[in-house]
């Protein structure tokens, strides 16, 4: 099972290589990681995707608490709004342009850069959604993408502090 | 004020009294302000057991144990150090020079980058890069390293920031956000234990470092009465009740008692507290305690459910919940219980052949005849294992060995520092040949500071327990296990750093020349030339149950 845990970290130099440190040691397996600074600029969050079981799971959130620079650990995999943006580059020809520009519209994705013979298309949207359209998009040939990794927030009044 | 001085001064505010370590260019300043402070340096002749005597100074008083070492070499010399103390919750503070903050990063002459490479074995760490944190970074270590499960903080200190000037003010207290151990049990988790323990036909409790750590050790022994229960301890528990109370089982593990193992086996609750289920005190995990419920109390919530299934976990500091815990429980003896564990204490005591040469079993059973309120540490091995089965420890912080990562060469340095806080108390390590060698430079240290502690070596001129293995597992071939050297001698060695130094061949020199050592003023080395194909029995085979012990006939 994938969980989404959200961690509010001290800002500070170390507390990454920490965190990924006792991924490593623990033998816990990140699939994203990302990363920034939350309405406090002292405060960062971190939204980390992982696979295990629920004991494993438990685990992960138990050692992230004992880091000291670790605030405040959740699972938040159930009930959560689930963002990823992807940054697409594409190649085109005259002819297929439209089409793309098209698939990219239904997707509400944007291109956002131009040239001879690509673009660059941005999108966001859960990771099924970008998975979905990152697959469409190879029949024209991927040239580049980079993806931020989930980011992640329970929906509802609670907030994570 | 000196960077350096505001250092020392705020040590001094925390009440250290001891520093172990070695200058070196990257912390001369801090050295230079320490040259006129009242705490007193004992300048060790290696960092690894400075680290280790601020660990044994730390384990044997519970207060935290500071120690400094140089960048570069003298940094990397103290891992072994802080991963022991890690492994073993100790609280230990070790200062470190570094270079310049400009040079930090270009691989400067002694650069190397100790806050990384410690960071999974110390509770936290540092690398200050600011002058106007020093003091914060120290007042946040000393309340880090002693408070919730102890451990290990290291700070890492560039040599600019020791000559920066500081305005001193030291904080009193300082708040952690993301560090707040929990300190109390919740009360109906406890009322649902003092349920369980009950319902239990067949309790018992298993007690491990945390109950010595959080000086739990009356409350342990007034619940073991109160319900009643045996009490069976992993290595590190060690005194968390008397041995000599009949209620006490020893420890259990690899190398416990049968009765201990097998009371675990068959018991149907365990009431585990201040333990973390080391695979050297289960056994093989899937055959642990099949018909026990478990109850586990522990301050590090991490532990609970780590290595084996909890049915209820009490996250909280072992006194505090024991003391609550008792509350709830009203005498009921469990006569069958008690009866089948006292048979199985009658048919198989912890026994050796006592015919043939000097037997090690039987010096220690000498020295707990002779010394049994000594502070002992052991090193590791077969020496240890000795110690700890034929050692009745009766009270707390009195055995004092590397039981997480096993460190030969712990026990000795350890020791320098138990004795440098106890200068009355006899202190004593007990050593293996292989061990006594990785830290023998400390004997400079002892005759330097007049650090008069005993060190007696069961000299079987092997490294003992690997030894042992290949002899049961490997068929004998003694892949490089053999450490006899023609005519060395550790009496000479110890005349040669100015100790006293003896040689013990025959059980009937035994009994005189312990006495003898312990009365003379000075750090003395026996070497006791025990008989060197002895074993520690009952052993389980690694990946072994509990009680799927091998024993030899006698
Ligand atoms: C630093 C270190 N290196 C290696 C080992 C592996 N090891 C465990 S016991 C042992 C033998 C110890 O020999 P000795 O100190 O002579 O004690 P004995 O077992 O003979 O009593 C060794 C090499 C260890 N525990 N620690």
């Amino acid at each position: 099972m994938r969980h989404t845990i959200a961690a509010l970290v001290e800002n500070k130099p170390g507390v990454l290589a920490r965190v990924a440190g006792l991924f490593r040691r623990r033998g816990f397996n990140i699939e994203s990681l990302a990363v920034g600074i939350t309405e406090k600029e002292t405060i960062s969050r971190m939204t980390i995707v992982v696979a295990g079981d629920d004991r494993t799971i438990e685990q992960v959130t138990k050692q992230l608490n004992k880091l000291i620079d670790v605030i405040k650990v959740s699972d938040i995999s159930s009930n959560a709004v689930e963002r990823e943006l992807a940054l697409i580059k594409v190649s085109t020809t005259m002819q297929n342009r439209g089409e793309i520009i098209e698939i990219a519209n239904i997707f509400r994705a944007r291109i956002v850069d131009v040239a001879r013979d690509s673009f660059i298309i941005e999108i966001t949207g859960d990771e099924e959604k970008v998975n979905a359209f990152i697959n469409l998009m190879r029949q024209y040939g991927i040239k580049e993408v980079a993806r931020t990794g989930k980011i992640a927030m329970q929906r509802g009044n609670k907030a994570l502090e | 004020m000196r960077g350096a001085d505001a250092i020392v001064k705020a040590l001094e505010k925390e009440g250290v009294k001891h520093i172990f370590g070695i200058p070196g260019g990257a912390i001369i300043e801090v050295y230079d302000a320490l040259f006129d402070s009242g705490i007193r340096h004992i300048l060790t002749r290696h960092e690894q057991a400075a680290v280790h005597a601020a660990d044994g100074y730390a384990r044997a008083t519970g207060k935290v144990g500071v120690a400094f070492a140089t960048s570069g070499p003298g940094a990397t010399n103290t891992v072994t150090g802080i991963a022991t103390a890690y492994m073993d919750s100790s609280p230990v503070v070790v200062l470190t020079g570094q270079v310049p903050t400009s040079l930090v990063g270009n691989d400067a002459f002694q650069e190397a980058d100790i806050s990384g490479i410690t960071m999974p074995i110390t509770k936290h760490n540092y690398l200050v890069t600011d002058p106007k944190d020093l003091l914060r970074t120290i007042k946040e270590a000393f309340q880090i390293a002693p408070s919730g499960r102890p451990g290990p903080v290291l700070i890492d200190l560039p040599k600019d920031v020791t000559i920066a000037d500081v305005e001193f003010n030291y904080p009193e207290k300082v708040e952690l956000p993301g560090y707040k151990p929990k300190y109390h049990g919740h009360p109906r988790q406890i009322k649902r234990a003092g349920e369980m323990i009950m319902k239990a036909e067949r309790p018992v409790i298993l007690a491990g470092g945390g109950v010595v750590i959080s000086n739990a050790s009356q409350e342990l022994t007034k619940l073991a009465e109160t319900i009643p229960a045996y009490v069976i301890t992993s290595l590190m528990g060690k005194g968390a009740i008397p041995e000599t109370h009949p209620l006490s089982l020893g420890f259990a593990g690899m190398h416990g008692a049968k009765y201990a193992n097998y009371a675990l086996q068959e018991s149907d609750l365990i009431i585990a507290v201040g333990i973390r289920f080391s695979d050297r005190t289960t056994g093989r995990v899937s055959d642990f305690a099949p018909d026990a419920k478990i109850i586990h109390i522990d301050i590090d919530p991490a532990e609970i459910g780590k290595n084996v299934n909890v049915d209820l976990p009490i996250v909280g500091d072992a006194k505090l919940v024991l003391k609550e815990l008792i509350k709830h429980i009203k005498y009921r003896k469990r006569k069958e219980w008690e009866e089948k564990i006292e048979k199985w204490r009658k048919m198989y005591p912890l026994k050796y052949r006592k015919d043939g040469g000097l037997k090690p079993q039987y010096i220690i059973e000498k020295i707990w005849e002779l010394f049994p309120d000594a502070i002992i540490t052991t090193e590791v091995g077969q020496n240890q294992m000795w110690a700890a089965q034929y050692f009745k420890v009766r009270r707390p912080r009195q055995f004092i060995t590397s039981g997480g990562l096993g460190t030969m060469g712990f026990g000795f340095p350890a020791s320098v520092g138990i004795k440098t806080a106890f200068p009355d108390k006899v202190v004593i390590d007990i050593a293996g040949d292989g061990s006594f060698l990785m830290n023998i430079q400390e004997l400079a240290t002892c005759v330097d500071f007049g650090v008069d502690v005993k060190v007696f070596v069961l000299n079987n001129m092997f490294l003992g327990m690997v030894r042992q293995w290949q002899e049961l597992f490997y068929d004998e071939r003694y892949s490089a296990t053999c450490l006899k050297c023609k005519d060395m001698s550790f009496e000479k060695i110890a005349e040669g750093f100015g100790a006293v130094g003896m040689t013990v061949e025959k059980p009937s020199e035994v009994e005189d020349a312990l006495k003898e050592a312990i009365e003379i003023d000075a750090p003395v080395v026996i070497d006791f030339r025990v008989e060197r194909l002895e074993n520690v029995y009952p052993m389980v085979p690694a990946g072994g149950a509990l009680h799927e012990m091998i024993d030899k006939e006698v």
